[in-house]
């Protein structure tokens, strides 16, 4: 079995430099306990300049109800504009609510006022929300008003929102998965795209050309080993989160290990290709980097797919990562098996395929 | 001088030489700005909804196709039962139920009112949010609808900076940052250690020529490429993304150029502590990639982490230029609103330079 000795010298090279197994362990590590904190993208926290140009019970009572939202952090409450629009400049505050002049005046005569609100746009989530909320809570003002008035709202409504599978809108937990993947991307695509372009390098390709080792033999000895380091990986990733976080999957580990065995395999073998084709090292560096920008940012992992414009969902539709990250959150949030993922087990199956029998053809022994 | 002079040209020749890297140096930016640009969003749309009432009255019936109206939603089709509701999450065929309890018919009668239930697939959180907020406003439209005559404030929205809320706005800026970065610092700090680790730098120190010309030989090419990448990401944003400069295109210049100096001297850096390729390269990832990809407000708004973590995140220069540009670029601010971050830069640069010169003369003894 010349396939042994082969994955042994793989183990040997791996094991021999010092600093690979140490970013193997530190890496995930570092990544797990501290990206959850940062990556969230929760607008829970708006802050609000109300312009009160009334003063006014009625004009106190909306921004009140402003402030009360739990959505909203009234941050500023004055009467000049100019003021309220430095603040968010400056970033102190992100939306401007301004209460007319005789607000109340024009409620109680011409029954109706207008609310000017001006969100700050270039974070275009917040702006969204944030002014989204706003209404709902003019909304709430206004029925607020017509029962002090007597007036029944025709239809009376009450409505209870139940978010399923994640009851405290956690963003952790919503990316903690991800960043998981974001992990076996990174080791288990970046460092076979540096195998076999080092040997080229280094010059010891020569020695394994002449010998009578066939390619899909080579091959498997490069795949194997970072396949069980996607193991050994996830392993740590999973026993973390949960230390850390008390975060386990709803579903079944089963499903998370039989989509990662296809997943590993795609990542090395696209690794494999780029380092088949790259003559040197930073050849093959800046175009793996450049797929891992692709692999990351359009994949879902920060940003959804569903987002993005459809052309660049077609390409996202190319796009491996985004099928194991899918999974990943499907097991751990919604606790969903192989059946609910069949799609992505398929998608996967099939880039593992085609990636890993380009690996061996594109693999010469001719230099 | 002339030494100096030879030694960029060998070098840009040494680069030139090479078409796939320069392929790739120059073309990367375009692409992925391109891509990312109208790629990365947090735009939500195409929400898919489904209905679970115990019967399609009329009321039932109106709301449907009132939501489905919206241009947000989608109605996917009725379900049976409470457990469909599961089932439809999981295959991913609905985001968001609306059940209605019981008999919607006699509710409108009764004095408790219509009663409601909304139900999202929260495994995102900010989308179930904002479904949740969406279908709220309309459902109080609808049933608000027919009360004519009491008063009302009704608001209307305006958005500063980014009028059509495009979520480019936010990411271009951070798009600029990382990939300014990473291409100075990783292509630098690559291209040294490969000296290095092949040998050919042992030649260069042995030769007459003093370190520092060395060095600032090594950081021509690629300080060229870095102007070459600045200005065809700021082209692309402007024609292709439609992203307004706003501020002064020469402050935007000026900060940029100090920040590609930065990158040069964080490769630099780099390259004088690191003795592989490999290692340099996952030095480079990790302290510049995802520190700029989450820890500088690209796309995680910086205010959300705890406070620990915002201090940490003042050393990662991604975020001090991000925030300039975004200031300069998407608000049009004038110069002093980003003194501090100009400042921050400056020093940071001063900082990089000199212990780069430090270690790299060090190691020559």
């Amino acid at each position: 079995m010349i396939l042994k000795y082969l994955i042994e010298k793989e183990f040997k090279q791996f094991l021999r430099n010092s600093f690979m197994p140490r970013i193997a362990l530190v890496f995930p590590t570092i990544i797990i306990l501290v990206f959850p904190w940062v990556a969230t993208m929760d607008v829970s926290n708006i802050n609000v300049s109300v312009v009160d140009r009334d003063v006014s019970t009625m004009s106190r009572r909306l921004s009140d109800k402003i402030a009360g939202s739990s959505y909203f952090n009234l941050t500023e409450y004055t009467d000049n504009y100019k003021q309220a629009l430095d603040d968010v400049e400056k970033g102190k505050s992100d939306i401007i609510v301004e209460i007319p002049q005789h607000f109340e005046r024009d409620l109680t005569t011409i029954q109706h006022a207008t609310v000017q609100i001006s969100s700050n746009g270039v974070n275009a989530l917040k702006g969204s929300i944030g002014s989204g909320y706003l209404q709902n809570i003019t909304a709430d003002f206004n029925a607020d008003l017509a029962t002090k008035q007597g007036v029944t709202v025709s239809t009376p409504f009450s409505v209870n929102i139940q978010d399923r599978y994640n009851p405290t809108l956690n963003f952790k937990l919503f990316m903690i998965p991800a960043l998981m993947t974001m992990i076996i991307i990174m080791l288990c695509g970046l460092l076979p795209a540096l195998n076999i372009v080092s040997e080229k390098e280094i010059g010891t390709i020569e020695q394994i050309n002449v010998t009578p080792v066939n390619k899909a033999a080579f091959i498997l000895s490069k795949l194997i080993p970072y396949w069980l380091m996607g193991f050994i990986i996830l392993t740590i990733c999973f026993i973390l989160a949960a230390l850390v976080y008390g975060y386990t999957p709803k579903g079944s580990f089963l499903t998370i290990y039989a989509i990662a065995i296809l997943f590993v395999l795609v990542m090395s073998g696209i690794g494999l290709i780029i380092s088949n084709y790259a003559a040197t090292m930073q050849q093959s560096l800046f175009m793996m980097f450049f797929f891992m920008m692709i692999f990351m940012l359009m994949s879902g992992l920060f940003t959804d797919v569903r987002s993005m414009p459809d052309w660049a969902q077609n390409i996202a539709f190319f796009n491996p990562p985004r099928y194991f990250i899918d999974t990943m959150r499907s097991v751990f949030l919604k606790g969903g098996n192989i059946a609910d993922n069949i799609h992505n087990f398929m998608m996967l199956s099939v880039f593992a395929f085609v990636t890993n029998i380009w690996a061996m053809l594109s693999y010469r022994k001719q230099v | 001088m002339k030494t100096l002079l030879s030694l960029i040209i060998k070098e840009f020749k040494l680069i030139f030489r090479d078409k796939w890297t320069i392929m790739i140096l120059i073309g990367m930016p375009i692409v992925e700005i391109a891509l990312f640009g109208f790629a990365i969003t947090t735009e939500i749309r195409n929400i898919n909804f489904a209905v679970l009432a115990p019967q399609h009255n009329e009321t039932v019936r109106q709301l449907v196709e009132r939501i489905d109206a919206n241009t947000y939603f989608t109605f996917v089709g009725y379900l049976d039962q409470t457990k469909d509701i599961d089932k439809a999450f999981r295959k991913e065929k609905a985001d968001v139920v609306l059940t209605f309890k019981s008999n919607v018919g006699k509710q409108e009668a009764s004095s408790k009112g219509v009663q409601l239930q909304i139900v999202t697939d929260a495994s995102n959180p900010n989308t179930a949010k904002t479904e949740s907020m969406y279908l709220m406003g309309i459902l109080k439209d609808y049933f608000s609808k027919t009360d004519i005559g009491a008063a009302g404030v009704t608001s209307s929205v305006r958005i500063l900076y980014n009028p059509q809320l495009k979520s480019t706005y936010n990411f271009v800026p951070g798009i600029m940052g990382l990939l300014l970065l990473l291409i100075c610092a990783m292509m630098t700090s690559i291209a040294i250690v490969r000296e290095k680790e092949v040998g050919t730098m042992e030649l260069l120190l042995v030769s007459p020529t003093r370190p520092i010309f060395v060095i600032l030989a090594k950081m021509a090419p690629y300080l060229t490429l870095s102007i070459i990448n600045y200005i065809t990401i700021l082209v692309l944003s402007v024609f292709v993304l439609q992203i307004p400069i706003v501020g002064s295109l020469f402050w935007l210049s000026v900060i940029s150029i100090i920040y590609v100096f930065l990158a040069l001297a964080i490769g630099l850096f780099i390259s004088t502590v690191m003795s592989t390729q490999v290692s340099a390269m996952i030095v480079s990832m990790a302290t510049l990639l995802f520190p700029t990809i989450l820890l500088s407000g690209m796309i995680y708004p910086l205010e959300n982490a705890p406070v620990i973590l915002q201090y940490v995140s003042c050393i990662f220069p991604g975020r001090w230029y991000i925030s300039a540009v975004r200031k300069i670029m998407i608000e049009g601010l004038p110069l002093h609103y980003v003194l501090t971050e100009i400042n921050v830069l400056i020093i940071m640069s001063v900082i990089m330079i000199t212990l780069s010169l430090k270690k790299f003369k060090h190691r020559l003894e």
